[in-house]
């Protein structure tokens, strides 16, 4: 007899990655039956994309971690041996050492987190700890992107906006491949082009969406910069671009101090210097008026001020208005100088100008919406220009990347797109401030023992003065974020955390505590030798970086070099938020935040992280777990999202939907006991419609700002001009110059703030090929995001796994036949740092110049408890042994990170490689290779065949 | 007579392979299922998938487009696979002309599967059984499910909606409209199966460019019309009367 | 296609036996028409027996080419149900026929039952209608067996005539060569007869299977990658068919052997199935050496096993098309 057949629904929020779509779980006898792409869901509207639709597998997976692990006493780190404790052994050394280090020198305690989506609670714990050295991915993801376009534009592609595709004409994606907007950019791609809507992509290689793409562009890597420069090049010789866009709301017209003997060059002049109050642009600078033909103050209304020319103001300062250096910076940029370095031809350049520039000036859009400026204009419409822009990692992932994509902020500006229907469009809390307010601390004396931070842990300078450094100039903390080296390091660089420790540069540290990264495989550079640091001892014998703490739900790569692991539920297991105070998941038209809410009960003894926080927060009695009196605050996690406030009494916690006591009021309001079944109600999810009126314009639109700031997401209703100019990085190079009294660099940093603080865009080639023989090393190889795998969490995944198995490198013919190389065969992929053996295959989809494989596909033996000759580690191959963490010696320094001089993004793309055949008796598998770890104790049987069928998990037949 | 089918967008499919793990995870919990795994987690993992996406590149450097292709069974109206079957485990349904294999009869002969020109059936090697995508008959009808949900897994998951579901001898059926309006073709014609599922080819938007549309009147270069310095030289100007 | 062994020894060792019984009741019509001296009842017994014996081989084997063998006593029944359609089924049907006329002849003619069935009143009636109806069921089965490949259009190796007549003529010269060296080990006159008739039917057999070789090697494909996917372009290639650790697809479709191997395969089974059964029984037969007809026997067979593996493994099968690369 069967047993009677239980079914459920529960909706909750997918994590398959990072996307964050509402899905329905189908439950039958308490087994997962069915996951669905819940229809009512904003994200993705009932779509669910291939790892969504495999999370049951997930669930059921061999490599779950179920118990807290402590490295067997005398074993070798990464050889993956372990003993199970209790929890309560856990947080007892957790907190003997954690408090010893809190009460000494806490930023010797270091917490990391990787792909998820919870800083805001990390965040919070690292502050209230006292110790600078938090980060999370973003410093190795894509900084670049939110850098680069939040410090033009005030928003950025990745979480916080992106393409109109609803209203678009022409689309043009560059160096996207599958993105965290995952499924929400393939609805839209779809209905855009049902819609007859004209799809560019531009990218070495075409796969995935480019696929789909009515015109690819194949480009060299790294070498975008140059194209976006000869567009903005042909743009402004057309005269294509939208003049009374670029004068009303960016800083074009502003004229710039060009008297080369003041402190204040290439600062805007200003009429008054009053103190500025706040982070934002003060109204207070000049325009040329065109009629007067004198400087007037910027927006007077019904001016209309000069774009181009060179002028004197009466004290005979020379001035230019930004747009006039613009077009003096983007003159050399031919389409002719574009086409050699990026190996598009220049008749396509140029046409490829002239598509956006017509589409947006003569498909406009008028949208009969009024609204009023912040200047108190009223308008009875809303403009759109219908060119619509996505990059990510293909800008991002290379040392020019800022500068890149500040070029294409300042073309998606001077084409007149900017949170307009049709264009770029702010996702809430975007738009902020250039740049956002948040300050980290800004030297040693912020950091003491058993006192929280004074400032966050990760912020936004606005000048050299907000860096957080020593009175040298040296960085403060562990991965040398916000100092000279990386100043604009505003998610950090937790790439170079392992090797700056082990090395003891700055300085050494006791206890690393990585949360859902895979820092000794796929999300580190130069594997192979941080694997070795991360097991390396000093002269007395103890571990360079003494305890190592990792959180994590699987037994992944990392586990194996932990003293003590922290078994986390998954997505299905446990509450969660997607919080405005971090990443939610807003929508054009407003405020988006949501919720996970267990729907299956924690295997084994897996406990959700956000609650070993909660739980050591309240044992450390850090200020916001404890009530004065210094007992535990919050009951557990849920507990704490409900009652936590920025603020006493501030009204505004993790959750924007249902606060107020009965939940009543939306994004501010007291907080509401039953809010979690609130939202449990609603999908989990709390979409906040704002009126059309607030939906556009956000940069300068009088009542969103207004609204913004009265409910929280913005500390000041200024107008955010978008930076054509930027002169915050002009700060920079003046403070480089020795021209400013406040904080300077080091002598070998001087010339590099220089070059790279560059208040407008400007194309440079890669550090590291400036750096590299590139006739030794002629070819780019890059990796892109598989859309069935996430990372490396997935090849736990019975079936994602069936999909991608292994990798291989693909290679354009012809260029493999320069190496007599056959389809197929071994080759080595070698760069100046290292070498790896894998298998070539041919291509024509990709660009000759380079070749790239799939991300993370291959795996350490044993890993992930696939079976010692599971194919991902005999064919399968890791990229990152060729990639590495640090630059070779030059003028900079001997131990600078391989990232942009500005932010410090990991400059992943960046790697120069030759491939040769592999010789006919090497072994046919890939190198390095490393020795199998077993099975983590905990960890469910492996099976050697399964037939799932929920509510019997069987293997019945 | 109504045929079921499904109708694949080239168009617009990316290549995620989202209907394919649904469809994985639909029919193994349900009457298809389950389906099996062979060795999950170690060397060349299989396993039974009603539907695989693929993919190909059609034309050399730089002129290369990559198609991603999903297949499933499609549903042949004249479907060979049927006859061939010696105990009439498959059948094609009268009423919808789904083609469904009846796992209580069948004797995984696997001599339907070589019948199949399209490489869409495919055996469970632990029940030991045909299978093949059932058009997610066990769905489709399910009056618990709501309507619009009332389509296959592999359908309501598809991100880009390239997966169209209908009946294709309705003419006025969505699906019938996509293949009359959008040059919608049968794989393999040339055996005359007369499959029911199409596919829609890719469609491309060009822009073309006047030369007028760069020389316009509200050009804004016009609006900085910086006035040079008046010539020192000589001109007519001076000289005429 | 790739060869299943069950099936090569179902079609193979089917054939020797349908072969074999065929000669038998050569040798019976044609002693009862007195051509031929008429053998003992022992002898048409004994080879009843050994036909019996490999027809049950073969049903053996066919048992393990059902999903599980145990479908065999629980299903195996319904696949006679759809013999309007599927060769398969009246293979099914004939199969059992066969082997059941088959005994019933060995039962005949071992306890020496007769009947005047027909009043013509001359012994060897009842035989004679048991060796008719079985000598019907081995030519059904025989066409059965080959247009189970034969009716495969897409198969375009197989979709032809030439596959059941060599089914036919390969099964019945094993038969006749078997025959022989039966006839021969019996120490019986019909050496002659069973030698030459095994050497004419070699020799048929050789010319169809090399009419088939010549016509297999000269197929013009039906269908192409770009008929697969619909998309007109030269050069059209696959990079992924969508799974990496293989598939019933990849592993069903595909020998997984080397161009090489298939054709010293080839050149195997031509030698052992036909040039050394032919000389040995020419030489058997002009020498009178009798040892050497089994030997020819035995090599026949195993180049039979070999000719069958060899005409499975080159039947490209159109799914194909949709497995070329793993990426
Ligand atoms: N060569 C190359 N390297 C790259 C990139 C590239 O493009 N090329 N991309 C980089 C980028 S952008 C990123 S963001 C990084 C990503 O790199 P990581 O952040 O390291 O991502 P993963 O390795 O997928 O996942 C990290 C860990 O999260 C664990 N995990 C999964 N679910 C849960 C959970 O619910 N709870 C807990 N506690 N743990 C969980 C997994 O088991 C895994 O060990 O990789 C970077 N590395
Ligand atoms: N399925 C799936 N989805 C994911 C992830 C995943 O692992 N799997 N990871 C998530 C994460 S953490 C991130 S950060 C995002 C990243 O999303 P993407 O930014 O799409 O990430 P990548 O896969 O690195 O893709 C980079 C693309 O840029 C191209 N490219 C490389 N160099 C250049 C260049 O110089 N110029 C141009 N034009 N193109 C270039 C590559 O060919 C590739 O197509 O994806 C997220 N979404
Ligand atoms: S894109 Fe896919 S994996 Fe990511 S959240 Fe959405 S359904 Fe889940
Ligand atoms: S696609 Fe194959 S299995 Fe499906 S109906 Fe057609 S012939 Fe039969
Ligand atoms: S495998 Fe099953 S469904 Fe296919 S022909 Fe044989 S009995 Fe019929
Ligand atoms: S219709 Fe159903 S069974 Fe067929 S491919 Fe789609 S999901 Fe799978
Ligand atoms: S789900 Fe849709 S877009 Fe994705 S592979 Fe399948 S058909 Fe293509
Ligand atoms: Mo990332």
């Amino acid at each position: 007899m069967e047993p009677p057949v239980h079914e459920e629904v529960r909706t909750t929020t997918c994590y398959m990655c990072a996307c964050r779509c509402g899905i329905k779980v189908h439950l039958k006898n308490g087994e997962v039956r069915f996951i669905e792409g819940n229809p009512d869901h904003p994200l993705n509207q009932g779509v669910l994309c291939a790892k969504g639709s495999s999370g049951i597998m997930k669930q059921y997976s061999p490599a779950r971690l179920t118990k807290p692990l402590r490295r067997k006493a005398g074993a070798e780190r990464g050889r993956g041996e372990f003993e199970e404790i209790s929890w309560d052994e856990a947080f007892a050394i957790m907190e003997e050492r954690l408090a010893k280090i809190r009460a000494t020198d806490p930023k010797r305690f270091a917490i990391f987190t990787g792909r998820d989506q919870m800083q805001a609670l990390t965040g919070l714990f690292a502050k209230n700890y006292g110790t600078p050295n938090y980060a999370a991915h973003g410093g190795f993801c894509s900084v670049n992107m939110a850098a680069g376009l939040i410090y033009t534009i005030g928003g950025s592609f990745w979480e916080f906006g992106g393409p109109d595709l609803d209203r678009a004409k022409l689309f043009v994606m560059i160096g996207t491949a599958e993105d965290h907007h995952s499924n929400p950019l393939k609805i839209a791609l779809s209905k855009f082009k049902r819609n007859g809507g004209r799809f560019i992509s531009i990218n070495p290689v075409r796969t995935g969406y480019s696929a789909i793409a009515d015109e690819w562009i194949p480009i060299k890597p790294g070498t975008d910069g140059a194209l976006l420069l000869a567009l903005i090049h042909e743009i402004i010789k057309q005269g294509l671009y939208d003049r009374d866009f670029l004068a009303k709301y960016s800083n074009a017209a502003e004229l710039v101090n060009l008297d080369p003997n003041s402190p204040e060059y290439g600062m805007f002049v200003r009429f008054e210097v009053p103190p500025e109050e706040g982070c934002f642009d003060a109204q207070n600078k000049l325009w040329w008026d065109r009629e007067l033909n004198r400087p007037v103050s910027t927006h007077t209304l019904g001016v209309d001020p000069r774009l181009l020319g060179e002028f004197k103001l009466s004290d005979g300062t020379p001035v230019k208005p930004a747009f006039q250096l613009l077009a003096e910076r983007v003159e050399q940029y031919t389409p002719e100088w574009a086409a050699d370095i990026t190996g598009i031809p220049a008749e396509t350049i140029r046409r490829l100008a002239h598509e956006m520039g017509i589409t947006a000036r003569d498909e406009k859009i008028e949208l009969p919406i009024s609204w009023t400026d912040s200047w108190d204009v009223e308008h009875k419409t809303i403009t759109g220009n219908p060119v619509a822009f996505h990059a990510m990692r293909g800008l991002a992932a290379h040392s020019n990347g800022f500068q890149t994509i500040r070029a294409l902020g300042i073309l998606m500006s001077i084409l007149g797109t900017i949170d307009r229907p049709g264009g770029f469009r702010h996702k809430a809390p975007f738009p902020r401030p250039i740049p956002p307010c948040p300050k980290t601390p800004k030297g040693p004396e912020d950091v003491q023992p058993n006192t929280p931070l004074n400032g966050m842990p990760l912020g936004w300078p606005a000048d050299p003065d907000d860096l957080f450094v020593d009175e040298q100039g040296n960085p403060v903390r562990i991965d040398k974020g916000f100092s000279w080296e990386y100043p604009l390091s505003v998610h950090g660089l937790m790439h170079n955390v392992i090797t700056n420790a082990w090395r003891g540069d700055p300085y050494s540290i006791d206890t690393l505590m990585i949360f859902m990264a895979n820092m000794s495989w796929n999300s580190t550079m130069n594997a192979e030798q941080v694997r070795k640091m991360l097991n390396d001892k000093d002269e007395n014998g103890e571990y360079k970086i003494p305890f190592l703490i990792v959180a994590d739900a699987f037994q992944s790569e990392m586990t194996a070099f932990a003293d003590l692991v922290l078994p986390d539920t998954t997505y299905l297991e446990r509450h969660d938020v997607m919080s405005m105070l971090d990443r939610p998941i807003s929508e054009f038209d407003g405020p988006v935040d949501s919720v996970r809410i267990p729907v299956l009960p924690p295997t084994g003894q897996c406990k959700p992280f956000q609650e070993v926080l909660i739980e050591l927060g309240s044992r450390l009695k850090l200020p916001v777990f404890v009530k004065e009196d210094g007992t535990r605050k919050y009951r557990d996690y849920p507990d704490f999202i409900t009652n936590f406030e920025t603020a006493p009494g501030s009204g505004i916690g993790f959750l924007a939907g249902w606060r107020g006591k009965g939940g009543e009021k939306s994004m501010r309001g007291e907080p509401n006991p039953n809010q979690w079944q609130m939202y449990e109600k609603n999908n989990c999810v709390y979409h906040h419609h704002l009126p059309k009126s607030y939906q556009y314009m956000r940069n300068w639109n009088q009542g969103y700002l207004q609204w913004a700031q009265a409910h929280g997401l913005t500390r000041y209703a200024e107008p955010i001009n978008i930076h054509i100019y930027s002169e915050v990085l002009q700060k920079f190079r003046l403070a480089a110059q020795g021209k400013t009294d406040g904080r300077q660099p080091p002598q070998h940093l001087r010339k590099r703030i220089e070059t790279y603080f560059d208040p407008l865009p400007f194309f440079y080639e890669p550090i590291e090929s400036q750096l590299s023989d590139k006739h030794k090393y002629p070819l780019n190889a890059v990796t892109q995001r598989p859309m069935a795998m996430y990372h490396s969490w997935d090849s736990q995944n019975a079936w994602l796994r069936q999909i991608h198995t292994y990798n291989y490198l693909y290679v354009n013919p012809k260029t493999a036949a320069a190496q007599g190389i056959a389809d197929g065969d071994w080759i080595w992929v070698e760069s100046m740092h290292g070498k790896v053996r894998c298998m070539a295959r041919f291509s024509e989809a990709v660009e000759p110049g380079t070749v790239w494989t799939w991300n993370a596909i291959g795996k350490a033996a044993g890993a992930w408890n696939l079976e010692a000759n599971a194919n991902e580690c005999k064919q399968g191959f890791l990229l990152n042994h060729v990639i590495s963490e640090e630059l070779p010696a030059h003028e900079a320094g001997a131990h600078v990170s391989n990232s942009d001089p500005v932010t410090g993004q990991a400059a992943w793309y960046d790697v120069r490689v030759r491939i040769y055949k592999a010789g006919d008796d090497e072994e046919k598998a890939t190198w390095p290779q490393f020795d199998p770890v077993p099975p983590a104790p905990g960890t469910p049987a492996r099976r050697g065949w399964q037939s799932y069928f929920a509510g019997k998990f069987t293997n019945k037949d | 007579m109504t045929q079921l089918a499904l109708v694949i967008d080239l168009n617009v499919c990316v290549g995620c392979h989202a209907c394919v793990t649904s469809c994985k995870q639909w029919n193994t919990s349900g009457q298809a299922g389950p389906m099996f795994d062979d060795r999950p987690y170690g060397e060349n993992p299989t396993g039974t998938f009603f539907n695989r996406v693929q993919t190909y590149e059609v034309g050399e450097f730089p002129c290369t487009e990559t198609v991603h292709f999903p297949k499933s069974c499609l549903h042949c109206e004249d479907a060979p696979c049927v006859p061939v079957c010696p105990t009439g485990a498959s059948y094609k349904r009268k009423e919808d002309g789904i083609v469904l294999v009846d796992y209580d009869k069948c004797i995984g002969c696997k001599y339907c599967s070589w019948a199949c020109p399209y490489g869409a059936r495919e055996f469970d090697e632990n029940q030991k059984v045909m299978k093949k995508c059932t058009l997610c008959v066990d769905r489709i009808y399910d009056e618990s499910i709501p309507e619009d949900r009332r389509k296959p897994a592999c359908v309501i998951s598809c991100p880009t909606s390239a997966r169209l579901f209908g009946d294709v001898h309705d003419p006025d059926s969505e699906v019938s409209i996509a293949i009359r309006e959008n040059g919608g073709y049968q794989l393999m014609p040339e055996w005359g199966t007369k499959p029911a599922n199409h596919y829609l080819p890719r469609r491309k938007t060009k822009m073309h460019i006047h030369e007028d549309e760069l020389t316009r009147a509200d050009n804004p270069l016009k609006k900085e019309d910086i006035r040079h310095e008046t010539s020192k030289d000589t001109t007519l100007d001076d000289w005429l009367m | 296609m790739h060869p299943a062994f069950s099936v090569i020894f179902l079609t193979t060792l089917i054939g020797v036996g349908q072969g074999l019984f065929l000669a038998l009741f050569s040798a019976q019509a044609y002693g009862m028409a007195k051509i031929l001296p008429v053998q003992s009842n022992e002898f048409f017994a004994t080879g009843g027996l050994i036909a019996l014996l490999f027809l049950l081989g073969g049903l053996f084997a066919a048992v393990f080419h059902l999903g599980k063998p145990s479908y065999f006593i629980t299903r195996a029944w319904r696949g006679m149900t759809q013999w309007r359609t599927s060769w398969l089924s009246r293979e099914l049907i004939a199969m059992p026929i066969m082997i059941g006329l088959t005994f019933i002849y060995m039962v005949v003619y071992h306890f020496g039952l007769d009947a005047d069935l027909y009043g013509w009143g001359v012994p060897g009636q009842l035989p004679l209608t048991v060796g008719i109806a079985t000598t019907v069921a081995a030519i059904a089965l025989f066409i059965c067996t080959g247009m189970i490949y034969a009716a495969v259009k897409f198969l375009q190796e197989w979709a032809c005539a030439l596959t059941p007549v060599n089914y036919f003529l390969l099964g019945t010269a094993s038969g006749f060569t078997l025959a022989t060296a039966y006839a021969a080990a019996y120490g019986d006159g019909l050496v002659q007869f069973f030698g030459n008739w095994a050497i004419v039917l070699t020799l048929a057999g050789l010319i169809t299977r090399a009419a088939s070789l010549f016509r297999n090697s000269r197929i013009k494909r039906k269908s192409s990658v770009q008929t697969a996917i619909g998309v007109r372009h030269t050069k059209v290639q696959q990079k992924s068919m969508g799974m990496m650790g293989g598939s019933y697809n990849t592993r069903e479709y595909f020998h997984g052997k080397t161009a090489a191997f298939l054709k010293s395969v080839k050149w195997i089974f031509l030698a052992l199935t036909f040039a050394l059964p032919l000389f040995l029984l020419w030489v058997g037969l002009v020498m009178g050496d009798n040892g050497l007809f089994l030997l020819a026997f035995i090599f026949q067979y195993v180049g039979l096993l070999f000719e069958r593996w060899f005409f499975f493994a080159q039947a490209n099968h159109p799914q194909n098309l949709y497995y070329q690369v793993v990426g």
